[in-house]
């Protein structure tokens, strides 16, 4: 389960790459891709294992100037989506 | 008239050569009499053409790609592209310190085939005592830090096998598990008698391959291939023609799917003479299956058109004699009727034995 205290990390697997045709990211996996929106690009940038999912909200919170909690749903609805597809894995 | 249509997915059939015999190789039959393979400055051209046009997934298969010497310099050349590089193979044959190579080379994902659960029986379906090795190489894999995703056709000899199989995935810790029954062309149509399943057998497989996806939720993804003649609808072959995939044979012939080039009456142009973007852009094969001008009745009116694009062209053609027709897997289908004959064929007395894939059958058609 993520909460707020784990560091969450792009799955060995996945691979985030820039889409320049379509100026947009794509979170790429075998056989498969994911295209991002912006603040999922975001979210998935900073899932490097270094940064604690309550960091990577305040963070994002103060990108966008809006409220933590309106961040922290979609952060943490993006999160579940990648983990249940097997995208992600918590540092070690 | 690409109509904008972009290729998401490069497939680089690097050659047709291939230590294994498997009878249900979706090589085509004469692949013998394509020997003629690119060499390395093309096919890394050939990659950034791909990536130019917009393709970010590279499939490096074949025939068996580890056959091909330079293959540590085309995952660098695709690394260097930032193509996702997915590297499709049987394993053989394969020293640890080479795939120590191909990961430093920037390798993305490795994907092994098994022909069964046992050394017996896989070996049997490949021609060459090869299962043992193929797991070694797996655990490679993962000591490397590599993802895997372990791949197994499915028909009559093996779908009992299906929970097994997924023990075994769990065993080798496989990221992705492909549970992918066979296709019937190509060398599988010439031994569909022995392969083609019973209806009860899938049911039983697809629950396993269910349950197995509720239970390892997050930790392996577990794909089930459903076969078309126990399908009421048509694949979506290749997501339609000419639409997201290309794919280059051995010999340099861009077509919109692996076995493209069988159908009669259909120019494919060569990578060596044309680029791959006008290629893709303008020639007559490509654009011989886009849209929905050449659809027949019951195609052309149907409200899933848009889904199935009319199924695989291939399998039209093999089945019926015209490309352009309905695919016979679809439950509409004037035709469906050859699906139904081969399956009580298939079921019905004792299976042929199997007709390898080898030089002289392909040379003799």
């Amino acid at each position: 389960m993520i909460s707020r205290d784990s560091c969450p990390r792009i799955a060995a697997k996945a691979r985030l790459r820039y889409d320049r045709k379509a100026e947009r990211y794509m979170l790429l996996y075998p056989e498969k891709g994911l295209v991002l929106n912006p603040t999922a690009a975001d979210i998935a940038q900073l899932c490097t294992g270094e940064h604690s999912v309550g960091a990577i909200v305040e963070q994002l919170a103060a990108k966008y100037g809006k409220e933590a909690p309106v961040i922290e749903r979609e952060v943490m609805g993006f999160l579940s989506a990648l983990s249940e597809r097997g995208l992600l894995q918590e540092a070690p | 008239m690409s109509g904008g249509y972009r290729p998401y997915t490069l497939v680089a059939e690097l050659t047709y050569r291939c230590p294994l015999r498997c009878p249900y190789c979706s090589n085509p039959i004469d692949w013998a009499k394509r020997r003629n393979e690119l060499d390395t400055e093309t096919w890394l051209r050939v990659f950034r053409e791909a990536e130019d046009l917009g393709v970010v997934q590279l499939n490096l298969t074949g025939g068996e790609p580890l056959l091909r010497r330079d293959l540590e310099a085309l995952i660098a050349g695709a690394r260097e592209l930032d193509l996702y590089t997915n590297l499709i193979t049987s394993g053989i044959p394969l020293s640890r310190e080479r795939l120590g190579r191909f990961r430093a080379a920037g390798l993305d994902n490795v994907q092994i085939s098994v022909q069964d659960v046992t050394a017996e029986a896989s070996d049997r379906i490949a021609g060459l005592r090869s299962f043992e090795k193929k797991l070694e190489v797996g655990k490679w894999v993962k000591e490397l830090g590599m993802p895997l995703t372990l791949n197994v056709v499915l028909h009559r000899g093996n779908l009992d096998h299906v929970a097994e199989v997924v023990a075994l995935a769990e065993r080798m810790r496989a990221d992705r598990l492909e549970l992918a029954n066979t296709q019937y062309l190509g060398w599988a149509l010439v031994n569909r008698r022995a392969l083609l399943p019973t209806r009860e057998q899938l049911g039983r497989a697809r629950a396993v391959a269910a349950e197995t996806r509720k239970r390892l939720r997050g930790r392996m993804e577990i794909v089930f291939v459903m076969p078309d003649y126990y399908s009421e609808y048509p694949k979506s072959c290749m997501d339609g023609w000419g639409q997201r995939f290309v794919v280059v044979s051995p010999d340099g012939l861009a077509l919109p799917c692996h076995a493209a080039h069988t159908l009669p009456g259909l120019t494919f142009e060569n990578v060596r003479e044309r680029d791959l973007a006008a290629i893709w852009s303008d020639s007559p094969g490509f654009n011989a299956f886009r849209g929905e001008a050449w659809m027949p009745e019951p195609c052309r009116s149907c409200d899933k058109r848009a889904i199935d694009f009319g199924g695989c062209r291939c399998q039209a053609y093999h089945l019926t004699g015209d490309a352009a027709a309905t695919d016979p897997a679809c439950m509409l289908a004037p035709t469906h009727g050859l699906i139904d004959t081969a399956r009580s064929e298939a079921l019905d007395g004792d299976a042929p034995p199997f007709r390898y894939r080898s030089v002289k059958i392909a040379a003799a058609r």
